[in-house]
């Protein structure tokens, strides 16, 4: 069980220091998925290491959480619905007229903006896997507190 | 025509999402979304059916073949999907309507809607996608979705049901994605049509690989000895739940795949038709003794699914075993009707009974058969439609279920299998002793006094289960020559032509 004031404030502090560099390092992952090995699975369980990260220094505050929840519940499904809508602009946009059409130019090859919608793509998915990794181990804490209580 | 197809992944995964985006703030979304998106693809799929049947194929992404390898995924509807996109949308619709009265009892009704459409959409997945790999993953799609909505009231005995199924789930998942894996390994590809155009020049797994599918399939399917999480699976979950799982999840995920791939991609042998035809005849014997004994309406209802399954899969392997020994052409293919036939009756006798059996429960609190009695004055409606069901079920006609009866039982004589023909008609009867008890001991008998109040279910669930009575009298004209052409007979014609399956699809 996480206790409810976290550590000390030494690892508070480095943990506060680590996290953003995780985090950015979990969008560099993401954004060159059509690039490097990676993606956007990849990147999203990274950038949610970093919010676990936090919440593990910090310590758990139920309330804090729980209020939490339904943001995390929301990020997720509105970044899977963003999908499924990039998926149907390939559809009804006339230059390719096909469910998951790469209707966006494809761009120089190894550049950062190629690939059309991809790396679009991969940002999402990105989102959607953080916020679903950090609403199983927030929904985990909840759980155990709420037992222990 | 073939532009519509992705709509059936498009519009029940944008349900979903908007119920779950929005139905924080607007609690009834679920609600108001479902029944309109259900009737779209209802429509979408008679206009389907409605087509001069053939073979539609869309590439998602657009992409074009490369030195003859197909690289898109591919949808593809043909006559055998057109029959499991009208069980899934049909019953689907009917089922939507009867939960609107029926989750008012649930706190968190946009949740069951929102993993409905999700189930809804793996379902449609599976059915119209034409690579192996994308069905896999709809198929995951659907069973986890179904995971969660067996144990949506979250009791003592949902939560040991669904982690039951969710064990047994997972390991023919393991099973399948293992048998994927092999196929891969010997073709180099994963698209269907493909893989029957290379199976014949790599002999070696075939035989193991069809076994590794069977198990998987066979498990979803519940064939006996895989049906164990069946009973407990079906039976404690929400009853449109059940209704879904036993009318229509266990077909689209399991025996449509089993059909697909054993006769349009891999070539027709003796062994495996003969596995398949063994598993039919002893689901179909074993189910309907285990279900005799049970006093808990659903569970009793559960083993019978079990039984028509075995039915089902025994009109499919006799018609498999015809093909293979070389037989005459006209038994396999009314053994294969007479299994699609009732693939497509069971769909609908099945998920009114569980209807039913919700019903009867929604007011009175219990599914123990021995302590209910004399519904039939106080819920009429329940009470008839119950007994068309289970006479259907039973094999009484004029109801649908006589008919696709008779012509597996002529299927199995014709072609020398007068064991087989036998079984089939010794079920039958047993089918009837049970419902029999059924009828006596819910809706006939004496009224507990504790029962006088009790009224006829809300006018959702009703009207679902009389359009659901009258489709189960109407079904029986689709035998009628004439009728048959329309919708059956495409489908047996994809499963008889089982080498142009790939010619078809791919136009190699």
């Amino acid at each position: 069980m996480i206790s409810p004031h976290g550590m000390t404030i030494i690892v508070k502090k480095i943990c506060q220091f680590i996290a953003p560099t995780i985090f950015l390092f979990g969008i560099y992952i993401s954004v060159y998925g059509h690039l490097s090995p990676g993606g956007g699975f990849a990147g999203g369980v990274i950038m949610a290491s970093a919010f676990i990260l936090q919440i593990l220094s910090d310590g758990s505050l139920l309330e804090k959480l729980k209020s939490e929840r339904w943001r995390l519940e929301l990020s997720e499904s509105l970044s899977i619905f963003s999908f499924l809508i990039l998926a149907v602009l390939g559809l009804l946009l006339a230059g390719t007229a096909v469910f998951f059409g790469n209707f966006l130019p494809p761009g120089k090859l190894g550049q950062l903006i190629s690939g059309g919608f991809i790396p679009i793509g991969n940002l999402i998915i990105g989102i959607e896997v953080c916020a679903s990794m950090t609403l199983i181990f927030v929904a985990l804490i909840i759980f155990k507190d709420e037992e222990s209580e | 025509m073939g532009s519509l197809l992705p709509l059936y992944i498009i519009i029940p995964l944008g349900t979903a999402f908007l119920t779950l985006i929005f139905g924080r703030w607007l609690h009834n979304l679920g609600k108001y979304l479902i029944i309109p998106a259900m009737l779209f693809l209802t429509g979408l799929t008679i206009y389907f059916v409605s087509q001069i049947p053939q073979t539609v194929v869309y590439r998602v992404g657009g992409f074009a073949d490369v030195l003859n390898i197909p690289v898109a995924i591919f949808l593809v509807a043909d006559g055998l999907t057109n029959i499991l996109l009208l069980i899934i949308s049909i019953v689907g619709l009917l089922v939507a309507l009867y939960s609107l009265s029926y989750t008012k009892q649930y706190t968190g009704e946009t949740k069951f809607y929102a993993l409905f459409c999700l189930m809804l959409a793996g379902m449609y997945g599976v059915v119209i996608a034409g690579d192996i790999f994308n069905l896999f993953v709809f198929l995951e799609i659907a069973s986890i979705a179904s995971y969660t909505l067996v144990a949506f009231g979250i009791e003592k005995q949902q939560l040991e049901a669904t982690f039951k199924y969710q064990v047994l789930g997972g390991v023919s998942s393991l099973i399948i994605l293992s048998a994927i894996g092999f196929i891969y390994w010997t073709t180099g590809t994963l698209n269907l049509a493909d893989i029957a155009r290379q199976l014949p020049q790599v002999k070696s797994f075939q035989l193991f690989v069809s076994v590794l599918l069977i198990g998987g399939f066979g498990l979803k399917a519940a064939l006996v000895p895989f049906h164990s999480w069946l009973p407990d699976a079906h039976s404690s979950a929400p009853s449109p739940i059940s209704a879904m799982l036993s009318g229509v999840l266990i077909k689209a995920v399991g025996a449509y795949v089993i059909i697909r791939l054993f006769f349009n991609i891999f070539q027709i042998n003796y062994q495996i038709a003969m596995t398949i035809t063994v598993l039919g005849t002893l689901s179909m014997i074993v189910g309907v003794f285990l279900a005799i004994g049970q006093w808990d309406f659903k569970r009793l209802l559960a083993y019978h699914s079990i039984s028509q399954m075995g039915y089902v899969v025994l009109g499919i392997g006799i018609g498999l075993l015809v093909l293979a020994t070389g037989g005459q052409e006209k038994v396999a293919i009314l053994a294969i009707t007479g299994g699609l036939f009732h693939m497509l009756n069971h769909s609908i006798f099945k998920a009114l009974l569980f209807l039913n059996a919700g019903s009867v429960e929604y007011r009175t609190g219990t599914r123990d058969l021995k302590r209910l009695g004399g519904l039939a004055e106080k819920m009429p409606i329940t009470s008839g439609s119950s007994f068309v069901a289970s006479m259907a079920i039973s094999g009484i006609p004029p109801f649908n279920g006589f008919f696709s009866k008779v012509v597996i039982i002529f299927a199995a004589i014709q072609a020398g299998y007068y064991w087989l023909a036998f079984f089939a008609v010794v079920v039958s009867i047993v089918t009837l002793a049970s419902f029999t008890k059924v009828q006596k001991y819910a809706f006939y008998g004496e009224l507990p006094a504790k029962y006088e109040n009790v009224k006829e279910s809300p006018f959702g669930m009703s009207l679902s289960m009389t359009i659901l009575a009258i489709l189960c009298l109407i079904m029986s004209l689709l035998i009628i020559p004439g009728v048959r052409e329309i919708f059956l007979k495409p489908a047996v014609d994809v499963l008889m032509d089982a080498s142009k399956y790939s010619v078809k699809v791919i136009g190699l």
